[in-house]
């Protein structure tokens, strides 16, 4: 639908718009016919992963974020709610302290995944089989809360300058500088977080009327909560390892497309993943059009549009209540 | 079909805490019959009532559906053949009437497949059985506390239950509404369907429903029919009231004076 050619747009103008200008076309014809011209190795080494990875991370936030909203019938939720992101953030971070991100290519990925599952499942032990919305919400900030703590900790104790400035930026968010590798280490974690999201939009369609209502319409509420962690800390685990930490795209894109399917959660999804893609991608290609020299990433920039965006709902579901 | 137990409850008991609940509780509900579960606040009718729709595992006891055992079910099976209107619900997103009465259907989709032409009937059947098919567009919070009422019974009709379990569905209802949702629970009757209601009413249970089932602290207290459970010793001992009888019979006391205007009076 619109949706989709809105995407295929946009993924096409990334791969146009960069520091310096190339000819797409004839670099395609290049990269196609084995040529290895300069302008053929930035399209596909350069632009391609840094597309791709906008793609996947975008759609991976917006979805997830659906997802997380949709379970807890919280607008206000998203992935770094269950502890989700701040887990993956302090693995990813550990591996890059420690020197294991440099001497094997791996670590920084499966540091992340791991980390994003060890939080998720805090999060939930702490909140306890039976929880509710509340408890499991502050749960997930305490969560969170104590991995900002560690990461700020790792960043004290860090032995060289170099290892600081390593976290610190990635910790801002940046999709630039990836290579094809770091595309291919994202995917299957993504792929399979995504594929165990797909069947659980009727279930969070049924969570519209309520938990014990919707166990009675044969939902099993404990499986489908599990089955979002698990889902949700594989594909954010792998997006923030890569990308660093994204803030807001999973919190926006769902409310900004709420109203756009009628409000219900399950068509919902799949409309976020791609509005998240859109938005990842729109929000890259913006960071690129800033002068050259001047590199903001992507991560504040989303953080800068974002957070007062969220400041705008807060109010407004207060307007709401009262 | 006439026989066939629906729902057989044997020996239910339900420790919460340390604090018992429900103490041995047993009950069946047959095809076509209306049984009405009665007590003061309390007494465990809600609680019972999510045992019998799967949502709380009994401390206790064994529960039957259509002859096979409620836990062995599968969820989606438990879900086609019982159906649960919960006591004050809600919807938590603002979406359209006929989207709320479409979740109904829900138990027959399962994961995958897109609602048939079956499935849009029914769901029109169901609107316009509760005359909801003016509203059927508008968003769910707009609508008043008895439009809302009968939106979630039209939800639970749609499911086609044979049983259909409701808690205080006129709790929060005027007189014509109240009327108006225990008809269509009755229809359900009619149809061949059961009903387990929790009512506080009793001139209503009296009315509607073929048998009362009267709970006390966890306990059931009597059961049969309402002339039967509805007497001075129950109503003494389960709320600590004295039935005053004005001049006329006990019946007289518990009989609905009120009907709709343009219906024959019950």
């Amino acid at each position: 639908m619109l949706m989709s050619g809105v995407l295929a747009c946009l993924f096409l103008l990334s791969l146009f718009i960069g520091a310096n200008p190339i000819p797409v076309l004839a670099a395609v014809m290049d990269a196609a016919g084995d040529t290895q011209s300069v302008i053929a190795l930035i399209l596909t080494e350069v632009r391609l992963p840094r597309a791709l990875i906008a793609l996947l991370a975008g759609a991976t936030l917006g979805l997830c974020g659906a997802a997380m909203q949709g379970l807890l019938r919280n607008p206000l939720a998203s992935p770094g709610l269950v502890g989700s992101a701040g887990g993956a953030a302090l693995g990813a971070s550990l591996t890059l302290y420690s020197g294991l991100a440099a001497g094997f290519w791996l670590a920084l990925p499966a540091g992340g995944i791991v980390g994003s599952l060890l939080a998720t499942l805090l999060v939930y032990s702490l909140a306890g089989r039976a929880a509710g919305t509340a408890t499991l919400i502050l749960a997930g900030v305490a969560v969170n809360s104590i991995a900002m703590a560690l990461i700020s900790l790792l960043i004290n104790l860090a032995p060289s300058p170099y290892a600081v400035r390593e976290i610190v930026l990635w910790m801002l968010g940046s999709i630039a500088n990836h290579s094809m590798d770091d595309f291919w280490i994202m995917l299957p974690g993504t792929l399979l977080g995504w594929a165990l999201l797909a069947g659980t939009g009727r279930s969070l369609d049924a969570l519209t009327l309520g938990e014990e209502t919707a166990h009675t319409l044969g939902v099993n509420l404990d499986r489908l909560r599990w089955r979002i962690f698990i889902a949700i800390a594989l594909a954010v685990g792998s997006a923030v390892s890569t990308t660093g930490a994204i803030g807001f795209v999973g919190l926006v894109t769902p409310h900004l497309l709420r109203p756009l399917v009628g409000f219900q959660p399950g068509r919902l999804l799949p409309a976020s993943a791609l509005g998240g893609a859109i938005m990842l991608l729109c929000a890259d290609i913006g960071v690129r059009l800033f002068p050259a020299g001047t590199e903001i990433k992507v991560g504040v920039l989303t953080a800068l549009v974002g957070a007062p965006f969220f400041l705008f709902l807060i109010v407004r579901s207060r307007r709401w209540q009262t | 079909m006439a026989d066939v137990k629906l729902i057989a409850a044997d020996g239910i008991s339900l420790t919460l805490g340390g604090r018992p609940i429900l103490r041995q509780i047993s009950l069946q509900l047959k095809a076509g019959e209306m049984l009405g579960l009665i007590g003061p606040n309390g007494a465990g009718k809600s609680s019972l009532l999510k045992i019998i729709a799967g949502i709380v595992e009994p401390s206790a006891g064994e529960l039957l559906v259509n002859g096979h055992a409620l836990r062995r079910l599968p969820g989606l099976e438990r879900a086609r053949s019982i159906a649960y209107l919960a006591q004050a619900g809600t919807a938590h997103w603002p979406i359209t009437v006929a989207r709320v009465v479409a979740l109904g259907r829900l138990p027959h989709l399962g994961s995958w497949r897109n609602a048939s032409a079956e499935d849009l009937r029914v769901i029109e059947a169901a609107l316009r059985r509760t005359d909801l098919l003016e509203l059927s567009e508008r968003p769910f919070p707009t609508l008043s506390g008895g439009e809302k009422a009968r939106v979630l019974l039209a939800r639970a009709l749609a499911v086609e239950p044979n049983t259909l379990l409701a808690d205080e569905p006129v709790a929060a209802l005027d007189l014509s509404h109240q009327l108006e949702v225990m008809d269509l629970l009755r229809q359900h009757c009619n149809e061949g369907g059961a009903v387990l209601v929790v009512l506080h009413d009793l001139r209503l249970a009296a009315h509607y429903c073929d048998r009362l089932h009267l709970l006390y602290q966890g306990r059931t207290l009597a059961t049969g029919t309402p002339a039967s459970v509805i007497n001075d010793a129950n109503l003494a001992q389960a709320y600590g009231v004295s039935i005053r009888r004005a001049g006329g019979s006990l019946a007289d006391a518990f009989a609905l004076t009120w009907s709709k205007i343009g219906h024959s009076a019950p």
